[in-house]
């Protein structure tokens, strides 16, 4: 008598009915069916709130130096668009480079760290000391030894940006499955390799998740840093045409440039969600709809 | 008496060839004092499939973890007579390890999760793909090369495990209670379907376990252990032929067997 071999002939071989299923959905203008619930609610909601915020100005008379409406805002934001958008940019590039200076030391840290644990025992409470430190505080400082206006925006940007970036990879790291790890070691891998194939890819949504905080961070960084910098500056980016708009008390471009700074923000909140969608969604669970 | 018999203890061991390999008076102390094992003396033979039966906390984890080559014994040694050692006197250990959870690269497809020893090895790119490939094949999972581990269910896991454990043609295989997180039907199929691959490929396969069934129906030899320390009680060899299938899991032979097995377990668990 022979032992069966058919089932391993025929297709799937095993429990391939147990495997899970996960949702398959109709689209709707190339988007999910399931989307569109989630991209019209906050939309109606705003268009709504909107439309109160400009009738309750109109009813009251509210002058447009206390608090003008949204129409005028976006009519402001239009006719102010060449200086406007200009300060943008310079916002965008600073926060841009801030967020790449965060990953490139973020990330080469978080390595060196978890190589060598006496490099993370010394260096690591002086990352903590960088990040508790408000950034209003340290600002004028940076602004005076940086010498550079745009320098000194973009180091204060970068301050707040990589920690984030920086202690999430150091989690992911340090989190490969110890199974896993032992399993490398039994074939002889080496660090670089340990590194190359098991660590770093376990580390991967760790790291997406600190890119989405510091993203955002990284904004807020450039502006505040702008703000502190004031007037004395030679930037102008958007912080500053706030400032100089307040000044002249022209509150509806205030509001523009404020509603760039959100838009800008939203935007980059987006990118990095997309890019995480787009690196996690074959595998990693938080991608991953089942069917229950 | 049938043809199945226990003959115990072990007056006769496969001493023609030396062992693969060779535990003796091997013990392991935690750092928190615990005594995981004491004094295990064990000799592997080739093609052998040996089963570590025993409770939990009786250190066949430990022990084959230990062979294996992660975490050394605080005292004895693990010798491998017949392997290469290198320059620093540590052998070439030839082995798969297959644990208990399937232990998969979840960012991996099933093809490049088998691939992964061989890329390890130096093994090219085309090269191992291919014997990855052939793998998967061979234990039943062809067509599912591109799938990731969350697409597949826990027995198809552990098959793309074992696969990886074998795909550098080990002489040896360590497994560690693979199946015990299944439900029993998968764990029956996994169980034939591993004796099978054992039929074929001719490796050693040490299967660590604490289902008397489980053990009876796959091993040749059964290393009974019990706990607090972990120690070797009873070293059994089951004498049914192979292949076993279906009609031996229903034999009274079978039952017979595992009835005397427990029984040593029971001893074991009580003394």
């Amino acid at each position: 008598m022979t032992a069966s071999v058919e089932t391993h002939t025929s297709h799937g071989g095993t429990d391939s009915d147990a495997r899970p299923v996960f949702v398959t959905e109709p689209r709707l203008l190339g988007l999910p069916a399931s989307a569109w619930p989630r991209i019209l609610a906050p939309i109606a909601i705003g268009v709504f709130s909107l439309a109160l915020w400009e009738f309750a100005v109109r009813w009251n008379g509210i002058p447009a130096y206390i608090l003008p409406g949204p129409l005028l805002i976006g009519q402001t934001l239009v006719s102010d668009w060449a200086t406007l958008s200009g300060s943008l940019w310079i916002t965008l590039k600073i926060t841009f480079m801030a967020l790449a200076a965060a990953v490139i030391v973020g990330v080469t840290l978080a390595v060196l760290f978890t190589q060598s644990k006496w490099l993370e025992m010394s260096l690591l409470p002086y990352a903590v000391i960088l990040q508790v430190t408000p950034i209003v505080a340290i600002a004028p400082l940076i602004i005076i030894w940086a010498g550079d206006i745009n320098l000194a925006l973009l180091i204060c940007a970068w301050i707040v940006a990589f920690f984030p970036i920086l202690s999430n990879t150091i989690l992911g790291l340090n989190s490969a499955d110890h199974n896993l790890v032992n399993l490398f070691q039994l074939y002889g891998a080496s660090r670089w390799q340990t590194m190359r194939y098991l660590k770093l890819p376990a580390a991967l949504p760790y790291f997406l998740a600190g890119l989405k905080i510091s993203g955002g961070l990284a904004l807020i960084g450039a502006v505040v840093a702008e703000f502190v910098a004031g007037t004395g500056g030679s930037a102008s980016g958007l912080a500053y045409r706030i400032l100089e708009a307040g000044y002249q008390l022209k509150i509806p471009r205030v509001f523009a440039a404020l509603l760039m700074i959100s838009l800008s923000g939203i935007a980059i909140f987006l990118c990095t969600s997309w890019i995480s969608h787009m690196l996690l969604r074959r595998w990693h669970e938080s991608a991953l709809k089942r069917e229950n | 008496m049938d043809t199945a018999s226990l003959s115990t203890p072990h007056a006769v061991r496969p001493e023609g060839r030396k062992p693969l390999v060779c535990v003796r008076h091997v013990s392991k102390q935690f750092g928190n004092g615990t005594l995981a094992v004491r004094d295990v003396n064990l000799s592997l033979g080739e093609g052998e499939f040996v089963s570590l039966l025993g409770p939990s906390g009786c250190g066949k984890s430990t022990l084959l973890r230990m062979i294996a080559g992660l975490g050394a014994p605080s005292s004895g040694t693990i010798e491998w007579p017949t392997t290469v050692h290198d320059a620093s006197g540590e052998p070439q250990r030839d082995l798969g390890f297959v644990f208990q959870d399937p232990t998969l690269m979840p960012w991996a497809t099933a093809l490049a999760n088998v691939m992964m020893p061989l890329t390890l090895k130096g093994v090219r790119t085309s090269e191992a793909r291919e014997r990855a490939a052939a793998m998967l094949a061979l234990v039943g999972l062809s067509g599912f090369e591109k799938s990731y581990p969350r697409e597949l269910s826990g027995g198809m896991k552990m098959r793309v495990s074992i696969a990886r454990g074998l795909v550098l043609r080990p002489k040896i295989l360590l497994m560690d209670e693979p199946f015990a997180a299944l439900d029993e039907i998968t764990r029956h199929r996994l169980n034939d379907d591993l004796l099978e691959l054992w039929w074929k490929e001719k490796f050693t396969a040490v299967f660590v376990t604490h289902s008397v069934f489980e053990s009876v129906y796959l091993s040749k030899r059964i290393v009974v252990m019990a706990a607090r320390p972990g120690r070797v009680m009873a070293d059994l060899d089951v004498d049914a032929p192979y292949p076993r299938d279906d009609l031996f899991r229903t034999s009274p032979e079978y039952a017979h067997l595992c009835r005397v097995v427990s029984g040593k377990l029971k001893e074991a668990i009580g003394s």
